[in-house]
Parts: structure tokens; sequence; C-alpha cells
């Protein structure tokens, strides 16, 4: 197949990495949004979540957000934002045109795994957990820090972990509508149909999609603690350098 | 000569700008328009036809391939791990970058929006189904087994209706999320409605892309609704029951 063969000249290919346009460029761009998306929805999401979870209200807000998050199209909603008027410049920063739109909506969508993961995760800590903190006496704050925060911590992280690999495969998306990052390579490919060039792009996204997914999943690994042998305590305190 | 020219096609021009339907038109570019809706209908209708085509072949699919493979899995604790691994893997994949991956096998067609929303789909059923299987109770087996069921009639009587609650749970998942992601199919120009969100972002047309966008919710919303109340029929016996 000759398309394999122009994908390949083109991921071999040095000047096709560097540059301003370069795939090294763009995926920095690309990763620098995705970091940004997952900081502000994280932020955004976590501590309302969180709270929640605590108190044990809003739970059905918490679980339908995520359904429908699943059924408003990524595409649409980008398509949506990139033509809305926005007060101001159109430029974003170190984000390109459309770097505003693809941010808004990367954290819109980051919010539905993380909200939906963190409330269930501080919820279903069991309730006799629960009641023998407050038999030792915990005020409602301790019991929130000490006994369901740590509990929760496995099922939250992999709900960052989920928010994070969907953040990245959703920035890609943006280039449909002219957006930042790596997806332009694909779509530029495709329009011109320098199919080589399309499929190189492709290649590159999924392969740091792989590699963003393993490393949460190490992350992830790190924040749970031994359920089989070794007393959970010491492999939370263990694992805290990596989560600060 | 130029004045009765002028004149002349004062009053045409004129009835052009009042048959202009007033929400949208060179100067007007509302997000809400009927007019264009109703002007548009046929396009509408054909876009969402397309959508509905897509995404049921590849729901079908996906769930035709699962099956097995669900079985598959549970008979050999060795193949599950592998096939959960890859498809892990495949989900990780942005659509935007599956597509491309596929065209030179399968071309511009339907077919490659097909085969990779399958494999999207096939990622969430196999782990639905797997669940499902896993969470008949044993009791309901032993008893079976012991009325002489067979492993055929086990399977079809007794493991696939107590696990269709978990299955369906997974169906909705995989039918919503392929209601959206078919909008990325406009890449390959077989997007449904994508075609139109995408049309109308290059031509910086609202009326055209905000009626899409709300079909392709609705549609999603109205499948959900459907696969909802076709589990209450099959599944009789967990009515009152919420899941």
């Amino acid at each position: 197949m000759t398309v394999f063969a122009d994908t390949w000249a083109y991921l071999t290919d040095g000047a096709n990495w560097s540059g301003d346009a370069g795939l090294l460029a763009l995926l920095l761009q690309q990763l620098l949004l995705t970091v940004t998306a997952l900081a502000l929805a994280v932020t955004i999401g976590l501590p309302i979540a969180l709270w929640l979870g605590h108190l044990g209200r809003g739970g059905f807000l918490a679980i339908n957000i995520s359904n429908i998050g699943r059924a408003v199209p990524t595409f649409a909603l980008l398509a949506l934002l990139v033509t809305l008027d926005y007060p101001g410049t159109e430029t974003f920063g170190p984000y390109g045109r459309a770097g505003l739109a693809t941010l808004i909506a990367l954290t819109l969508f980051a919010l539905p795994p993380i909200i939906t993961n963190s409330y269930v995760a501080v919820h279903e800590v069991p309730a006799e957990v629960k009641e023998s903190a407050r038999g030792m006496g915990m005020t409602g704050r301790q019991q929130f820090v000490r006994v369901e925060l740590p509990l929760a911590l496995p099922l939250v992280a992999s709900g960052v972990r989920l928010a994070l690999v969907q953040i990245w495969a959703t920035a890609t998306i943006a280039a449909l509508v002219a957006g930042p990052g790596l997806g332009r390579i694909i779509t530029d490919g495709f329009f011109r149909t320098n199919y080589g060039k399309g499929i190189a792009g492709a290649i590159v996204v999924a392969v740091v999609a792989l590699v963003l997914e393993l490393l949460a999943a190490g992350a992830q690994r790190a924040v749970t603690p031994d359920t089989g042998s070794g007393s959970p305590r010491k492999a939370t305190t263990k694992s805290q350098p990596a989560t600060g | 000569m130029s004045v009765t020219l002028l004149v002349e096609a004062a009053p045409q021009l004129q009835s052009a700008a009042a048959a202009e339907p007033s929400c949208y038109s060179r100067l007007v570019n509302d997000w809400v328009c009927w007019q264009y809706v109703a002007d548009r209908r046929e396009e509408l209708v054909d876009a969402t036809i397309q959508h509905l085509a897509i995404t049921l072949a590849a729901v079908v699919a996906g769930l035709v391939i699962a099956f097995p493979l669900a079985l598959l899995a549970r008979r050999y604790p060795r193949l599950e791990a592998t096939i959960l691994g890859v498809s892990t893997g495949v989900y990780t994949i942005p659509s935007l970058a599956l597509f491309p991956l596929l065209v030179p096998f399968t071309g511009l067609t339907p077919t490659t929006v097909i085969i990779g929303l399958a494999l999207y789909a096939l990622t969430v059923l196999v782990r639905s189904m797997l669940e499902g299987l896993r969470s008949v109770p044993d009791e309901a087996r032993e008893s079976a087994t012991g009325l002489g069921y067979g492993q055929t009639r086990l399977l079809y009587r007794i493991e696939l209706p107590l696990a269709l609650p978990v299955i369906m749970a997974g169906l909705r998942v995989a039918t919503v999320s392929t209601v959206a992601l078919t909008t990325v199919g406009s890449l390959v120009a077989y997007g449904g409605l994508g075609n139109l969100i995408k049309d109308g972002v290059s031509t910086n047309f609202r009326a055209e892309l905000l009626s899409a966008a709300v079909l392709c919710v609705a549609l999603a919303i109205l499948l959900d609704v459907l696969l909802v109340v076709t589990q209450r029929l099959l599944t009789p016996w967990t009515r009152g029951v919420t899941t």
C-alpha cells in the first residue's frame, strides 16, 4: 500500500516535526490545551462533587450530568462555541484561533466523568466506616478529610484519568472547526487528499493517547492502596509524592 | 434607458427581499429559525435518516461481534485480559484519528464510519456483557443445571435474561455515544447531521448549525428512551426497581 509508504515517509522526515506548524509544535499545543482544560475541570468539578458526595445530596444531578454529557456531540458543542460572538480578541494567548472555544468545550467535557466518579466515590464509602468515624468523635470535616477522602481516592483518580484521555481525544476534533492541535495534520491531509499525512497525524495522536492512558493508569495505581496484603495506610502515605 | 431598467428592476428586488426569510440571509444570522427548518426540511430529514442508519448499523454490528467475544472471554480467562486490554486501547484512540486509519481499507464510504463506530460500541458492549453474565447469581445457575438445563438453554433461558439489565445499561451508553460520535463521520463526508454542522461552521450559518445539533441530541434522547421502554418490556420482573 503506497499510503503507508507515504505515512512512513512523512513520519520519518524531520522537517515535518519542526517548525510552527510541525508535528512537535502541534503536539505541545494540544498537550498544553489538554492539561489546562483538565486543571480547570478539576478545579471546578472536584470540590463540588466531593462536597455533594460528603453531604449525600444532589446525587441525581451528579449521575445524570454524565448522561447528558454523553448525548451532546463534542463536535456540535465545539461548532456552537466557535460560531458564538466573544467579547474581546479573536486570538487567545498561546492557543491560537478558536482556542478559547476549544478550551471551554474541553473543560465542559471533562466535567462529567470527574463529577460523577468523585461523587460516587465519596458517597459509596461504606456506611459502617462513616458511622465508626462519627463514633470516634470525628467532626464532619475530619470524617471527610481523614476517612472518606482516602477511601474515595482510587475512584476519583479513575475519573480524572478518564477525563484526561477524553480531553486529549476531544482536542483532536477541534481541528474540524479550525482549532489548535494535532487534528489539523489529520484534516489537512484529508482535505488535500494527502492521505499519508492524515494517517501520520492519526498515528501520532493515537500513540500519545495510549501513552497518556498508560501514564494515567500508572498514576492511578500509585494512589490506589494495596487491597491484598499490606495496610492501606502505608500505601497511601507512600504515594503522596506522586499526587502532590 | 438605464433609468427604465432600474425602475423595472426595483419591484423585483423588493419582492425578492420580502420572500427572503427574516431570520437567515446575508445580513441576518439568527440561531433559532423555523423558516430555515421549513425550507430545508428535506435536507434535515435526509441527514437525520443517514445519521440514524449509520448509528443503528454500528450498534448492531458491535452487538453481533461483542456477544461471541464476551462468551469466549468468559470461557477462557486468559483471553479475557487480552480482549479487555485491546478494547481499552481502542477506546483511547480518538475518533478523528480512527477514521483516517480505516480509510486506506474502506475508502470514503459509510462503511468507514460504521466500522469505526462499531469498534467503539464493541468495547463498551463486551464489558457490559461480561459484567452482566457475571452478575447472574450462582444459585440461579445451579438450580437450572439441577433442573436439567444444558449449556445452551442455560445461557439463553437463564443467564441472558438475568444479565439483561446490565447489558441494556451498556447498550444505552453505547447507543447514545454512537449517536454523538457519528457527527465526526463528517470527516469522510458521511456524518449524518454532522455534515450539516460542518457546513454550518464553514459558512457561519447559525440556524443550520443549531438545528442539526438539537436534532442530534434529540435523536440520542429518543433512542435512549426507546431502549429503556424495551428493557421494561423485556424484563417485567424488574419493574418498580430503579436501574
